[in-house]
C-alpha cells in the first residue's frame, strides 16, 4: 500500500482528511502512484500533472524520504520505504506568497 | 416576492449574496473554494439554479465547479481544455513568437435557452463549448485560427479572452473581445470569425488603426437593441450600432476615459455605466473618489454618481467582469473592487452602499434576477 500526502487544497478536492492509501502493481514509480492516484480521484486530473502531456505543474514538488525526487524520470523507482509503506510520498505546492 | 442573487469571484474564493427585491438586507455565503482564484461565477438564464464557477490557481491549474442548487453546494465537473489541433504561435511581450498555452478561465458564458451549455474563454487566448453542463469541453478553434492569430499579443494581464456576448436574437451570432487583440463577430455559431475593430484607436500599437491588436476590456448589450454594442477599451470608452461594424468614442466629457467594467440599464438601452480608473500606469480612481459614471443619452454625456460612494483616500480599482446589472423593476446596478467592497444601488445608480466591505479583491460581479 502506498501512501500519498497531499497538499491542502488537494486534500479539499478529494474530499479526505489524512493521508490517501494506493494499490500500485508493479514498479512503484511517480507515474504509477499518480496514475492511481487520478484513477482513484479523479478530481485531481490536471492538478498535479498536465492531463496531456503528463508533466509535472511547474509549483508542484514531490518529496520523500528527505529527498525532492521533482526532477526524478516519472519512470525511475521511487525509495524503497515508499514502495514498501513505510514512507509516504509528500505531493508539495511549492512555498511562495499570495 | 423576486429577488436578486450576486455571484462574486475573488482572488480566494467566491461568494453568494442574497437579498429580497427591496436589495436593503443580504446574507452572504462563503467563501466557496477558499483559498482559490475565482475568476468568474456566472448563472444560467435558462435555470437560475444552475451555476459555473471557473476556479484556479497557480499550483494546481484550472477547475470548473457546477452548481445545480443556486450555489448551495457544488461538484467539480470538466477541466481538460485542449487546443483543436496544431496550437500554433502568438506575439510574446517582446516581439517574437511563442506556442499557445493554456493558462486559465476567465469567463464563463452559459447559453441563454440550455442550462447545459456554457462557453468559457481562456488564456492564452481561445474559446470554449460545453454541451453536458461543464463535464467535456471542446474548441471552437476558428477563432484562434483565425489569420490574424499570430499578430495577438498578451495585455497585462495575459493573453486572455475575457468577453463573450452572445446574440439573444440570432443563435448563430456572437462577440468574443480578447486582449490584446480586439473584438471579433461569429455568424455561424463560431466556425468563423470577423475582427470587428473598425474605428478603435490604439496607442501603444504601431499602428493606431490596426484590424487587431486593440487592448479591450469589456463589451455590454441590452438585449432589446442587440446591433447596439458598448465597449470600455483601456483607454476610450466606444459605440457601435451595427454590430461592431463601426465605432465611435462616446467618452466625451469624462474626466478619464480609461477604465475596465461597463454595463447598460435592464430597462433603458441607452443608459450605461462605467467606472473610470485614472490611467494605465495608476489603476485607482481619479483623486481617490470612486465614482460610478452614468449616461442617460447612449454615451457623450455623463454624470458622476457619488452617492453612498467613498470621496476621498479610496485606491481601489474595478475590473473588467465586476459590474452587472439585475432586471427588478428599480434597475439594480453592482460593482465589487480590488479593495473587497461589493456596492450595490438599488435605484439605478442613485444611491450606493456596500453591501460587504472587507471580502478579497474582487474579480467579478454577475447578478442573477430571480423569480
Amino acid at each position: 500500500m502506498i501512501r500519498v500526502v497531499l497538499p491542502a487544497h488537494l486534500r479539499t478536492l478529494a474530499q479526505v482528511d489524512g493521508e490517501v492509501r494506493l494499490d500500485v502493481e508493479g514498479l512503484v514509480t511517480q507515474r504509477a502512484v499518480l496514475d492511481a492516484l487520478e484513477a482513484a480521484y479523479p478530481v485531481l486530473c490536471g492538478t498535479v500533472r498536465n492531463q496531456t502531456t503528463k508533466q509535472r505543474r511547474p509549483f508542484v514538488r514531490f518529496f520523500a524520504c528527505e529527498e525532492d525526487l521533482s526532477h526524478a524520470e516519472p519512470d525511475a523507482a521511487l525509495p524503497e520505504p515508499v514502495a514498501l509503506g513505510a514512507e509516504p510520498l509528500l505531493i508539495i505546492g511549492a512555498m511562495a506568497g499570495g | 416576492m423576486s429577488g436578486v442573487r450576486v455571484l462574486v469571484g475573488t482572488r480566494k474564493g467566491a461568494f453568494v449574496l442574497t437579498s429580497d427585491g427591496g436589495r436593503k438586507t443580504w446574507k452572504v455565503s462563503g467563501p466557496h473554494f477558499a483559498g482559490w482564484e475565482i475568476y468568474h461565477v456566472a448563472g444560467s438564464a435558462a435555470d437560475p439554479n444552475r451555476l459555473y464557477a471557473a476556479q484556479s490557481n497557480g499550483w494546481f491549474g484550472q477547475l470548473i465547479q457546477r452548481s445545480d442548487d443556486g450555489g448551495a453546494t457544488w461538484v467539480p465537473v470538466g477541466n481538460q481544455f485542449v487546443y483543436d489541433g496544431v496550437a500554433g504561435t502568438h506575439q510574446w511581450y517582446d516581439g517574437t513568437q511563442r506556442p499557445w498555452e493554456f493558462t486559465r478561465v476567465w469567463h464563463l458564458e452559459p447559453s441563454r435557452t440550455d442550462p447545459d451549455t456554457v462557453y468559457a474563454g481562456v488564456q492564452d487566448a481561445a474559446l470554449f463549448k460545453s454541451t453536458d453542463g461543464g463535464v467535456n469541453w471542446h474548441e471552437l478553434a476558428g477563432l484562434r485560427q483565425h489569420k490574424t492569430g499570430p499578430d495577438w499579443q498578451p495585455g497585462a494581464g495575459g493573453m486572455c479572452l475575457h468577453t463573450i456576448v452572445l446574440d439573444p436574437t440570432r443563435d448563430q451570432r456572437m462577440f468574443a473581445a480578447i486582449s490584446a487583440a480586439g473584438v471579433f463577430r461569429t455568424d455561424d455559431a463560431g466556425e468563423t470569425w470577423l475582427p470587428v475593430n473598425k474605428g478603435l484607436h490604439s496607442e501603444g500599437i504601431p499602428d493606431g488603426d490596426a484590424e487587431v491588436g486593440h487592448c479591450v476590456h469589456s463589451l455590454a448589450m441590452h438585449p432589446t437593441r442587440p446591433e447596439t454594442l458598448f465597449m470600455q477599451k483601456h483607454w476610450d470608452v466606444m459605440r457601435s450600432d451595427d454590430a461592431g461594424d463601426s465605432w465611435r468614442d462616446i467618452g466625451d466629457n469624462l474626466p478619464t476615459d480609461f477604465g475596465f467594467a461597463i454595463d447598460v440599464h435592464a430597462h433603458e438601452p441607452e443608459t450605461i455605466y462605467i467606472a473610470p480608473i485614472k490611467s494605465d500606469s495608476e489603476h485607482f480612481p481619479l483623486d481617490g473618489e470612486l465614482r460610478v459614471y452614468r449616461s442617460r443619452t447612449g454615451g457623450n454625456e455623463w454624470e458622476p454618481l457619488t452617492n453612498g460612494l467613498p470621496q476621498r483616500d479610496c485606491y481601489v480599482n474595478v475590473l473588467r467582469d465586476a459590474m452587472a446589472v439585475d432586471s427588478l423593476d428599480d434597475c439594480g446596478i453592482y460593482f465589487g473592487t480590488t479593495g473587497g467592497q461589493v456596492y450595490a444601488s438599488n435605484d439605478a445608480g442613485d444611491n450606493w452602499s456596500p453591501i460587504v466591505r472587507d471580502l478579497p479583491a474582487v474579480l467579478s460581479v454577475e447578478v442573477q434576477t430571480l423569480p
